[in-house]
């Protein structure tokens, strides 16, 4: 009989002696830019925010994404949630299911691309998006309390992405329904970044200004289809950067700031992505 | 039996030519696309050493795994060693496309890539025809 530990040795196994990929991932933690994963490629991504809302306990969120180049033109992403708060529990809070089509196959000024997630969580505390009214009292009650209240939703976003001189700038438009009976809500993101060296170096080197990455983002929410605006609302805005290592591995980090007393005062985001090159391809006779 | 193999033959050499001819038409239709503006540009780095040993560090970590190891095409992708890469396409047309892609086909677009790393890739990619 095989045991579940012979099957997260197999993944291990089949993790470790992949050919990995070196992506050239954009250091934002909520906004998405407009490229796309390369066809075939598999991403994996853990993403983690660490807070203290006034009032509140210290928590760390986490997800971890799966991110599949279906073809040049669309992406595929599946997430798994879980959150831990300090005096409090450690729980699964659910999963996202997004994706992301590109309709123009060519690179203009401006590049749109549509986005598509359904979700199912509880209690979430991973940050992935502002929308609405979120905001710190989300953030006081209990996990066994908070966890009662699940959201089953639709969110759609438009992504605007534009490479200019090295700099990337991305804007994204939010819009979620729950879909219950509860009113639509809003929210933005926008973020820039530029690689520190823009020409690569002639040698392999592991701090070389191009495998750096930095920026500013900023999202929060615009509150929703019966009250919109910025009342009751919370915002975030900070630097971020990233480094890709020479194994292909890219390590992100962001201090960010609430910009307001509806915001938890500060969050420390960090990810790890590691990236598969031709993951489908390995399991085809022939495969590498 | 001359006169039975005939007809077959001539058909099958029609689909023949025809598959070929659809087949160039429609690996080669990027070039067609590329405007005047790209297709006169010029590669910065053409011919710097430091920039072909730079571009071959970019080719293996974001091109090999399509394009093979040494830019000889695999079962799926083209080669880069072809006529058409090495003497047809301008280094305009070139970064014309590793900048759009043809994302029909399969090739992603490398506008993540800062325009200095995509001339230092065509710039070691023309130094395969040697």
């Amino acid at each position: 009989m095989k045991s579940p530990l012979f099957a997260v040795s197999c993944w291990l196994a089949l993790i470790l002696t992949t050919t990995v990929a070196f992506p050239q991932e954009r250091p934002y933690f909520v906004t998405y830019s407009h490229e796309m994963e390369e066809p075939g490629n598999l991403d994996i991504e853990l993403f983690n925010a660490v807070g203290h809302p006034p009032g509140g306990n210290l928590f760390l969120g986490s997800n971890i994404e799966f991110e599949y180049g279906v073809k040049a033109w669309w992406t595929s992403e599946f997430y798994l949630d879980g959150q831990s708060t300090q005096n409090d529990s450690t729980i699964f809070t659910g999963f996202r299911w997004e994706n992301r089509i590109r309709p123009l196959l060519a690179e203009h000024r401006i590049n749109p691309v549509l986005y598509v997630e359904y979700e199912n969580t509880s209690a979430d505390k991973a940050l992935r998006e502002i929308v609405g009214h979120d905001g710190v009292p989300d953030f006081i009650d209990s996990n066994a309390v908070a966890r009662k209240d699940i959201e089953r939703e639709m969110e759609l976003k438009l992504i605007l992405g534009s490479n200019v001189h090295g700099w990337n700038i991305s804007e994204n438009i939010i819009s979620e329904k729950n879909l219950s009976n509860d009113p639509w809500e809003f929210g933005y993101a926008w973020a820039v970044s530029r690689p520190l060296g823009l020409a690569a170096r002639a040698h392999n080197c592991s701090f070389c200004p191009e495998k750096f990455q930095a920026g500013f983002e900023m999202y929060g929410g615009l509150g929703d289809r019966q009250s919109f605006g910025l009342h009751n609302t919370s915002h975030y805005a900070g630097p971020t950067m990233n480094w890709t290592a020479p194994n292909g591995t890219t390590l992100s980090f962001s201090p960010q700031f609430g910009l307001n007393d509806y915001s938890v005062p500060h969050l420390y985001r960090f990810g790890v992505s590691y990236e598969i090159e031709q993951f489908l391809s390995r399991f085809h006779r022939g495969g590498q | 039996m001359k006169r039975l193999l005939s007809p077959a033959l001539r058909t099958g050499s029609l689909l023949l030519l025809l598959s070929v001819l659809a087949f160039a038409v429609a690996d080669g239709a990027w070039l067609a696309r590329v405007p005047s503006r790209d297709h006169a540009r010029t590669n910065p780095y053409q011919g710097q050493p430091d920039a072909i040993s730079a571009g071959r560090r970019i080719f293996v970590e974001h091109c090999a795994h399509c394009h093979g190891e040494n830019a000889e095409g695999t079962k799926k992708r083209p080669t880069l060693r072809s006529l058409r890469v090495q003497q047809q396409a301008t280094e305009g047309d070139l970064q014309w496309l590793l900048l759009n892609g043809n994302m029909k086909k399969g090739m992603p677009s490398w506008a993540k890539l800062p325009e200095q790393q995509l001339w230092q890739v065509i710039a070691y990619v023309r130094t395969l025809h040697q």
